[in-house]
């Protein structure tokens, strides 16, 4: 077996598959932010597998730096903003929620 | 040979813990799931030859994200059982959705000639920090400015909300008046 391009690829789909089975199924909200993480890992595998194999260059590095710096910022908020619902609503499940307001 | 077997075990470590998150009735247990994941995935990367990123995955996924994630599964105390986080009505569409997406993806992969060559893996640290500093200067200062407007958007939106509350009820008792 070679390893190369499809292999990355493929396991890149699984992960992306698995994140958007968690988003859907879920009804909490931390395991719905969960499956947003595996989905963006999924679309960082892609960047760096690309750039490694077939453009000659750093720029899918750089772009999966970002994106992981992103995924940084948006689980920060995400979670601030489940806090705020446990706090006012009681719950952290996502479909029992269903106003903007107290 | 050695390096195809490191390759299936990345992929082993990657992938089994993912399940685990996705069907794990308990969202403790999922968290930690994803602990492993992420190491497979910095696994992958480094497999790559991209150790900037495995390093960087490494210390802002584990050391950062999951650290939040716990912490937030702790503080919101949710109440255990396999139902409560649980929507069973929704695995036949979430699972037709997903294994449709995958079938595509799969689809893809295997019918596209990529063009892909082998490379060789160089070091990249040095590359990644001269380009941020000439071809992408304007998102790396950009993302700066977002990560400062994340940390204050999360601050006010955990905090006390006393003073907020008083006033509507104010408001009201005046209109009631």
């Amino acid at each position: 077996m070679n390893v190369g391009l499809p292999h990355f690829l493929t396991i890149s789909a699984m992960l992306f598959a698995l994140g958007l089975f968690a988003v859907m199924s879920r009804r909490n909200a931390i395991g719905i932010l969960m499956g947003v993480e595996l989905m963006l890992n999924a679309a960082n595998i892609n960047f760096v597998a690309f750039s490694r194999y077939v453009q000659h260059g750093i720029d899918g590095q750089i772009m999966a730096a970002f994106v992981i710096v992103l995924a940084a910022a948006e689980a920060a908020v995400a979670l601030a903003i489940v806090l705020a619902m446990f706090r006012n609503f009681g719950t952290v499940h996502a479909d029992t929620v269903q106003s903007l307001k107290r | 040979m050695t390096s195809d077997l490191v390759f299936i075990l990345l992929a082993l470590l990657t992938i089994v813990p993912a399940v685990w998150v996705v069907f794990s009735p308990n969202i403790v247990h999922a968290g930690f799931a994803l602990l492993f994941t992420l190491f497979g995935v910095a696994g992958l990367y480094a497999y790559m030859g991209a150790d900037f990123i495995a390093v960087t995955q490494t210390m802002v996924y584990v050391g950062g994200i999951l650290v939040l994630v716990l912490f937030t599964v702790m503080m919101t105390r949710v109440p255990l059982g396999k139902r409560a986080n649980y929507g069973l009505d929704r695995f036949v569409p979430a699972g037709v959705l997903s294994l449709a997406v995958f079938g595509l993806l799969y689809k893809t992969i295997t019918s596209v000639d990529w063009g892909a060559g082998h490379t060789e893996a160089l070091p990249t640290v040095a590359e990644i920090g001269t380009n941020f500093m000439t071809n992408y200067i304007f998102p790396f200062e950009y993302i700066s400015l977002v990560l400062l407007a994340t940390m204050i958007g999360a601050a006010i939106l955990i905090r006390e909300q006393k003073d907020m509350e008083d006033e509507p009820e104010n408001g009201d008792t005046e209109v009631q008046s």
